[in-house]
């Protein structure tokens, strides 16, 4: 009971196969209550296909999953009875209103009419929507409807929210705004998992994370954690005009823990960058541009899984 | 044709047009009009080359529609009255308002909900305008490819009843041409229409307006049953005009008055032309 | 349930939600349903309930006034003769609208099943429920189209309530394999058009509605005999004329069951498998 109380959602050797593609193959996970747990990974690493899984619409292939304590093949309705899901794909009513929308919703989830009718006011109000309850939601704004879809997941007090994708295709002011939310949840005591391709998003919002690639796990910790391990504190990036970076290489490659060749660029991972940077200078190497910066998430997530397209 | 849709477009022939200015190119503003509706209607052949089936299955529905009449009413009513006033066998009289009926609806189907659909959700307007071609060359060009189809369904229609020997004229021959007025004149209001829809719900106002049309515009019986008043009535209805024109010319009762008909008809293509442009224009050129 | 309190919104009141028994989760689907029917209902209005009735007014009336009543129409007017048969090629007709776009839509464009499913709702009864509306759709335009007829002097007598229900089996036993065949289309849903070119509009030429199947030559009569608006139709007549006889009763009756029920499993089937994937 108390391992179950703990981890809200525990995966051992957990696949997932559409006929003989395996999209997920073998992971392991374990999210702990309260926190906020990250998916990362480029398009086909398996994360939705995870998601899905844990939100209790699409059964195993193989392996162990439980969730909330429970088996989702058999206990998939109490399960998701104490689930809010944010798709990737909003699977709003668009021609009911704002306020509609909520109250349906509430609904399926077994909540008395009293009780939709409040929630779809406090949502509305949290997701600061309560000025366009009555409208139709079909020509809100993207970031509108994004807002609304995370305000129904929660129409039920979840205890677990999976968000897939959550700001997709939103504006910067959109995605704060999101962000300002989803920490006032984390900081209400609501578990969240999401996916996402944003390292900005992950680094923000996610106390500890997996990166996926070809439907297995490639690293697991914190965004720090994840950072000193596969990064370097700082990267000194000397750019060039396309092409000559690579009569530098040969200088400069010693100068650093991993030089990094892009077209018009060379990327150094290193401790210290200052340092690095005088170096390079007492070498005679003359770069058109310098820039030093701390290593970021981004870096370790196209160190893991590289920088050429996947699909 | 096919070998031209296959050839890569010609780059002087944008100027040709320039030279020998169409008569629609006269009397509208340029910027409306860049004179290559044709490339919307190779567009449209593009597209339904891959659903061919679904095009061909159209003729279809016409012909279950005179069966059914042929065999099943025929025989509960075997002779009405017809446009002469002479009493005439039930399948004759009834197969050119199908042919008049089918050039409406498939005309209407296709400029309301195709066009809106490719409007409002596939943007394909947006991409059109974004090029040299106008708004017109976009009404132009969609109605002209409702009526290559409807067309070809027409002359289907027309083989039909000359091989069942329901043609009584030569003058049948012009049923033809006459089907594809029809179209168009709805193709073009029904285009015009459809740039006031707000959602997909306003369609089902588009079959309040084609379903009684179809019904009581004497498709089915003469328009002797109606009462005097109602009678004025349905010769106010597009549909009858179409109707009359056809049936007159099919059954050989030709006489001045069809071309009132036809006035009609044209009347009513022109006006939902003009205005469909105007509210393209309104619509996608903001 | 330790739910309440662990799970929160920001300033909220804790919402207690549990899965549902069976019977009520299809009915919340229903609810749902009618949530978004109550603000749309204008726009199937014309389709639904209007369209049978100018059916009744221009074939009933205008071209019925060309019929003299013979054995073909059994002896009564053509109106008589035509009101309850069209009572269930309308029912079979708004089954095939309802159950075509509306649910490839819920799956493809506007999503709203898969919103459904991420609740404690499961696809079972997310047909039911869908199935359910259907049929409370048929049932509610047939006696709207019966009002009207009966205004219009078209009906027979009480016998028409009965007609009623044989007009809703018969829907639902056309709806329910249908929805398990929009349930698989994947594309844009070019295959209704065929449907109802195909399908919809011949069944409601041939099989009965206007004429005896009796007057069409023999190779078409088992094609008539396969549709669900056939033996709706006889049924819905006789229901209407008081001249039902037992055994085809139990007949059309039977094959309209067993069809519908065929329809169900299928439906299930095909929910199931694309939402649970």
């Amino acid at each position: 009971m108390t391992a179950a109380d703990s981890l809200l959602v525990h995966a051992s050797g957990l696949v997932k196969r559409f006929g003989d593609v395996e999209a997920v193959r073998g992971i392991d996970v374990g999210v702990r209550r309260g926190e906020a747990f990250g998916f990362l990974g480029p398009n086909g690493a398996g994360k939705s296909s995870t998601m899905r899984m844990i939100a209790c619409v699409s059964p195993r292939s193989a392996g162990e999953l439980r969730v909330l304590g429970m088996d989702p093949q058999r206990d998939g309705p109490r399960i998701r009875a104490r689930l809010g899901v944010v798709p990737q794909q909003d699977t709003l009513d668009n021609e009911l209103t704002v306020r509609q929308n909520l109250q349906v919703y509430g609904r399926y989830f077994g909540l008395s009419r009293d009780t939709v009718r409040r929630k779809a006011v406090e949502l509305m109000e949290f997701a600061q929507l309560s000025d366009r309850a009555e409208d139709q939601v079909e020509p809100l704004s993207g970031g509108m409807k994004r807002r609304l879809t995370i305000a129904r997941s929660l129409v039920n007090d979840p205890e677990l929210l999976l968000l897939d994708e959550p700001t997709i295709g939103l504006d910067p002011q959109a995605r704060h705004l999101l962000w300002d939310r989803l920490y006032q949840l984390r900081h209400a005591g609501v578990t969240l998992i999401l996916t996402t391709h944003y390292m900005d998003e992950a680094e923000q919002l996610c106390d500890r994370l997996v990166v996926m690639d070809g439907g297995r796990i490639v690293a697991e910790g914190s965004p720090a954690e994840l950072i000193a391990r596969y990064s370097t504190r700082e990267v000194l990036e000397l750019r060039f005009a396309p092409g000559h970076q690579r009569d530098a290489l040969p200088v400069v490659a010693t100068l650093a823990d991993r030089v990094e060749v892009l077209p018009d660029r060379l990327l150094l991972y290193t401790a210290d960058g200052e340092a690095s940077l005088a170096a390079v200078h007492e070498r005679d190497v003359r770069p058109a541009s310098t820039l030093i910066r701390r290593s970021t998430l981004e870096d370790v997530f196209l160190r893991l899984t590289g920088r050429s397209l996947v699909d | 044709m096919a070998h031209e849709l296959t050839a890569p477009p010609r780059p002087g022939r944008g100027d040709q047009t320039e030279q020998r200015p169409s008569p629609l190119l006269r009397i509208v503003p340029p910027g409306l009009y860049a004179g290559r509706a044709r490339m919307l209607v190779e567009r449209s052949f593009l597209v339904n080359r891959r659903s061919w089936l679904a095009v061909v299955s159209g003729f279809f529905e016409p012909l279950f529609f005179l069966f059914a009449l042929g065999l099943g009413f025929g025989t509960l009513v075997s002779t009405v009255t017809g446009p002469d006033g002479q009493p005439m066998d039930y399948v004759a009289f009834v197969a050119p308002a199908l042919l008049a009926a089918s050039a409406m609806n498939g005309a209407v189907y296709d400029a309301t909900i195709n066009i809106f659909h490719k409007m409002r959700y596939a943007k394909l307007y947006d991409a059109v305008l974004s090029t040299p071609l106008g708004p017109l060359d976009v009404a132009v060009g969609e109605t002209s490819w409702a009526l290559l189809r409807g067309g070809l369904y027409a002359a289907g229609f027309v083989v039909v009843l000359l091989g069942m020997g329901l043609v009584s004229s030569a003058w049948g021959l012009l049923a033809l041409p006459a089907a594809l007025l029809v179209a168009f004149a709805f193709a073009a209001v029904g285009m015009a229409a459809t740039t006031f829809m707000r959602s997909w719900q306003d369609f089902d106002l588009v079959n309040l307006a084609v379903m009684p049309l179809f019904l009581f515009s004497t498709t089915f019986y003469p328009l002797s049953v109606y009462p005097r008043p109602l009678r004025i009535a349905v010769e106010c209805l597009p549909l009858y005009h179409g109707v009359a024109l056809l049936r007159g010319l099919v059954t050989g009762y030709v006489h001045w008055g069809l071309l009132g008909h036809v006035l009609y008809l044209v009347l009513m293509a022109v006006v939902g032309l003009l205005v469909a442009t105007k509210r393209i224009a309104r619509l996608l050129l903001r | 349930m330790d739910n309440a309190s662990a799970a929160a919104d920001p300033g909220g009141t804790p919402a207690v939600a549990r899965p549902v028994g069976s019977v009520r989760a299809a009915l919340l689907v229903v609810e749902g349903l009618w949530a978004w029917y109550r603000r749309n209902w204008r726009a199937t209005v014309v389709s639904s309930v209007v369209q049978p009735v100018l059916y009744l007014l221009a074939l009933g009336f205008g071209f019925g006034s060309q019929v003299r009543p013979g054995e073909a129409t059994q002896g009564l007017p053509y109106l008589a003769y035509l009101a309850p048969a069209l009572l269930v090629a309308g029912a079979v007709q708004n089954a095939a609208g309802e159950s075509t776009h509306p649910v490839l839509s819920s799956f493809k464009w506007a999503r709203t099943y898969w919103g459904i499913i991420a609740t404690p709702i499961s696809p079972g009864q997310l047909v039911a429920g869908q199935l359910l509306w259907i049929a409370l759709r048929l049932l509610t335009s047939g006696a709207a189209y019966l009002v009207v007829a009966a205004l219009f002097g078209a009906l027979t007598g009480p016998g028409v309530l009965l007609s009623l229900v044989f007009a809703v089996l018969a829907g639902m036993a056309f709806s329910a394999p249908l929805v398990a065949y929009s349930a698989s289309v994947r594309d844009e849903g070019q295959g209704f058009n065929a449907v109802f070119r195909f399908v919809v509009v011949p069944m409601t030429l041939f099989a009965g509605t206007y004429f005896p199947v009796s007057q069409l030559p023999v190779w078409v009569w088992p094609l008539a005999w396969v549709t669900p608006l056939w033996h709706g139709t006889e049924l819905a007549r006789a229901a209407a004329f008081e001249s039902m006889s037992p055994l085809p009763t139990l007949g059309h009756l039977a094959y309209l069951l067993a069809v519908l029920a065929v329809g169900v499993l299928l439906t299930r089937r095909q929910f199931t498998r694309r939402l649970l994937v």
